[in-house]
């Protein structure tokens, strides 16, 4: 358990395109020893009459020692193994290993079930329609940027700060996800990929429903000033009100809850964790990747926003997934009834992991 | 004292004049041309059918070209709704403007105005005034043959009695042009045998040669190498990037350029390329700002300026960082206007040559910055997407102008060379400052002139002796020939 912060960067005024803000995520100092690069998969061959798929999934490369890595493909002297253990022998230059992730929208749909330790008893028919269907039911489909009204527009005029190495994308001011990247070049690249990204339907809902968020604009007391240092205190002092309510109120829906992390991967001192908060109805939820320093602190982070039918659904799994699937314990624990238990699964859209006797049997239809 | 009336018409106009200056009906960098078109027309039937009289008066405020045109179309569109008499003003403001305008300007009028089917007998009159008064009818005839063919017709031109030699030939030149045989007009005839004729394709004007030399195949070097001489001062700096050798300038002919035409190639350069050429660039940018300023030279006491270049002045793909060439273009001027200048720009450049579109708008501190000097006049060269913070740049300036500088010996100024589509009119700083539209830097001091009127300490009668001033030496200045 613990929390997300935004410790080593700054936030500073949004700007906002219609009914979205962007609120940039600004960095004293660069990280240097970890990278990200978009699609540095390597473009294959293709046969003229076969079907390939190379995903946009994001590519993270670090140096052991904190020594910089080079930019994606300038590098001479400087060879980069994909696996750690590699038997190949280890140049005296130096040494950069790389991993790469599922693009965000097949990540959701992979790594969010994994958290539920799906039951192996029903492995055959759970992985038939895996493989079928997909693991979430249909109604969990995720959105495109593309879909989202303004966000291209938004995203175009978006003037990035010279330090800029995060964003948070509001639509109608509520959170619709995060993006923190360890250097501001990674940054620059990154930003256009944002309107690839996936959203959740409740975010698309507010771009449709709304057209304009409001700008918080400067309001300056005047009566205190008297000078021009008082005048520039003062603006400073509205900069600083700004960064707190932003971190406190805005993104409170993010840095506030406790958040379960799982570690997948370690990087030298970096570690590759996937978070997610306890799933409580009618609460924002966001759930993502982060890869934290030592002390915590996010030197990459991508968050996705829940929508409410998924938190619903969320929270269900993770019942069930602690009382290890079984109805009574389950249906107590959350103080109800076995039938209304399996009601909520069936309004839930997740009926179709009970056998069919247990769900006739409490839900006669 | 003025009536409200006044006040609202002065307000109407400044916002119409700021707005017609600023819109090129292109796209900008936050909204598409089509937006700009609606707002654009709309302000343009809102002026003609409120302010008739000030609506023509506008096209001696500096407006630009495209503007120019939309209105002489509309006046002589709406010629019936006009009296006598505001009909003799708008004859007189007509011809002046038309002799004002670019050639190639006036042509694409005529062609508008045969597309809107505007025909009575003033529009007949202003066109064929204009046509015979043309010192080289035979030239233009070439070069845009096919709108000089619509304006004659339209216009029901006798071309036969049009004076000078190319009057003869050119009704055959026109409606039969390969079957009269040769022309005693050399043009002409050049032009026939261009058809079969390599030679002859280099002794054409330039944009009519390059239609046959694609025709030809000829070799783009090998053509630019022959026509060089043939071209005008501005086709030269056009393919100054993309010409090579042949075209080149040198230094001495840079500076004569127009100031604002040679920030934009200046900015069109790779940055290390201008670091070599810096002393070249810089001597040609000071030489045209010079010649700009004439004797208002270092007459401007202490100027400060803050110049945007954040990532918005990249303009668009149909304006290629047109509002940072502005700021670098008025960035020189100032220096020669000026005493004592200091320029800001947004991103903390120090290298006005090596300026780039980049990074955020953060007007409000940079104006404290430049407040900081207590200047005599600070200048604002911004689209006024003030966004780091938002609205910090209003608020430090209502401060200053309430507590600071109650008695106003700074005047500031703000210069917006971008058209804001969705509030109608360019966007302002703030209530206190008086904004002006901008396209070319050269005619910033007009401007700067014309923008005090725009706080309300200026009265009506200062801005029409601004306005005749204006007018006084726009008729001494020669038009830019195309």
């Amino acid at each position: 358990m613990g929390r997300l912060t935004f410790a080593g960067l700054e936030t500073r005024p949004g700007q906002v395109w219609g009914a979205i803000r962007l609120v940039p995520l600004v960095r004293d100092e660069p990280i240097e020893g970890l990278r990200m690069h978009p699609g540095a998969l390597d473009e294959p061959r293709y046969p003229a009459d076969d079907c390939w798929y190379v995903p946009h999934g994001l590519t993270a490369e670090w140096t052991g020692d904190g020594a910089g890595v080079p930019e994606l493909g300038t590098a001479l002297r400087m060879p980069a193994s994909t696996v750690r253990g590699s038997r190949r022998p280890k140049s005296k230059t130096g040494h950069r290993t790389r991993v790469r992730f599922l693009p965000r929208r097949g990540a959701l749909e992979t790594y969010l079930p994994l958290a539920f330790k799906a039951p192996v008893i029903a492995w055959p028919d759970w992985s038939r329609r895996a493989f079928t269907r997909g693991l979430l039911p249909q109604p969990d489909r995720t959105y495109y940027g593309t879909l989202l009204d303004g966000l291209a527009d938004a995203l175009r005029v978006f003037e990035i700060h010279p330090r800029q190495c995060g964003v948070l994308i509001y639509v109608a001011d509520a959170l619709s996800g995060a993006l923190i990247t360890p250097h501001p070049d990674d940054y620059r690249a990154l930003h256009p990929t944002l309107i690839e990204d996936s959203y959740s339907e409740l975010i698309w809902r507010y771009a449709v429903l709304y057209d304009t968020a409001p700008d918080y604009a400067v309001k300056l007391d005047t009566s205190t000033i008297s000078s021009l240092s008082d005048l520039r205190i003062e603006a400073a002092a509205a900069q600083r009100t700004w960064s707190t309510f932003h971190d406190d109120t805005l993104a409170g829906g993010l840095l506030d809850p406790d958040y379960d992390f799982t570690d997948v991967y370690k990087m030298a001192d970096f570690r590759l964790v996937r978070y997610r908060p306890a799933f409580k109805t009618g609460t924002e939820t966001h759930v993502g990747e982060a890869i934290l320093d030592p002390q915590g602190r996010p030197a990459f982070l991508q968050s996705f926003r829940l929508s409410e039918t998924q938190v619903r659904r969320g929270r269900l799994l993770e019942a069930l997934g602690t009382h290890d699937w079984h109805l009574a314990d389950t249906a107590e624990a959350l103080h109800l009834t076995k039938p209304s238990l399996v009601a909520l699964l069936h309004n839930s859209d997740l009926d179709w992991m009970l056998r069919q006797d247990v769900a006739d049997h409490n839900f006669p239809r | 004292m003025e009536s409200v009336a006044d006040l609202v018409a002065a307000e109407d106009v400044l916002l119409f004049v700021n707005a017609a200056v600023a819109a090129t009906g292109q796209d900008e960098f936050h909204t598409g041309r089509a937006r700009q078109e609606w707002s654009v027309d709309f302000l343009h039937e809102y002026m003609l059918v409120n302010y008739r009289d000030l609506y023509a008066a506008a096209l001696a405020l500096g407006i630009n070209d495209r503007n120019k045109a939309r209105i002489v179309l509309r006046l002589l569109q709406s010629g019936a709704d006009a009296t006598p008499e505001q009909r003799r003003t708008e004859g007189r403001l007509i011809r002046r403007v038309l002799r004002e305008l670019p050639v190639n300007r006036v042509y694409r009028l005529f062609t508008a105005l045969a597309k809107a089917k505007v025909n009575n007998r003033r529009t007949r009159a202003v066109m064929r005034e204009w046509l015979t008064a043309r010192p080289d009818l035979g030239f233009e005839a070439v070069k845009y043959r096919g709108a000089f063919k619509r304006a004659a017709l339209h216009a029901h031109l006798d071309l036969d009695g049009l004076p000078g030699d190319a009057g003869a030939e050119l009704a055959s030149f026109l409606f039969a042009p390969m079957a009269t045989g040769r022309y005693r007009v050399p043009l002409f005839e050049t032009w026939r045998r261009a058809h079969f004729d390599r030679s002859a394709v280099f002794e054409l004007p330039y944009t009519v040669a390059e239609g046959f030399s694609a025709e030809r195949g000829i070799p783009r070097q090998v053509f630019l190498e022959q026509i060089a001489p043939n071209l005008t001062r501005n086709e030269r700096l056009r393919l100054q990037r993309s010409g090579g050798t042949a075209v080149a300038l040198d230094a001495a002919a840079l500076g004569r350029m127009p100031l604002t035409r040679l920030a934009a190639y200046v900015l069109a350069i790779p940055t290390e390329e201008r670091e070599e050429r810096r002393e070249e660039l810089t001597g040609a940018l000071r030489a045209a700002a010079l010649r700009a300023a004439g004797d208002r030279a270092r007459t401007w006491g202490k100027v400060a300026a803050v110049l945007d270049d954040s990532y918005s002045s990249s303009g668009s793909n149909e304006k290629r960082r047109r509002p940072l060439v502005v700021a670098l273009g008025a960035h020189f001027l100032l220096d020669a206007l000026a005493g004592e200048y200091r320029p800001l720009w947004l991103s903390g450049n120090e290298d006005a040559l090596l300026a780039e579109p980049r990074g955020v708008t953060a007007l409000g501190d940079r104006i404290l910055d430049a407040l900081e000097t207590r200047p005599d006049t600070l200048v604002v060269v911004s689209d006024g997407w003030d966004n780091a913070p938002t609205g910090l740049a209003a608020e430090v300036l209502r401060v200053w102008a309430t507590r600071l500088d109650p008695e106003r010996r700074t005047a500031i100024v703000h210069l917006n060379p971008v058209f804001d589509a969705d509030g109608i009119g360019v966007r302002r700083l703030a209530p206190s400052v008086p904004t002006a539209g901008v396209r070319d830097a050269e005619d910033l001091p007009e401007l700067m002139a014309f923008a005090r009127f725009d706080d309300g300490r200026a009265g009506i009668e200062e801005l029409r002796a601004a306005v005749d001033a204006r007018v006084e030496r726009w008729l001494e200045e020669e038009p830019w020939a195309a």
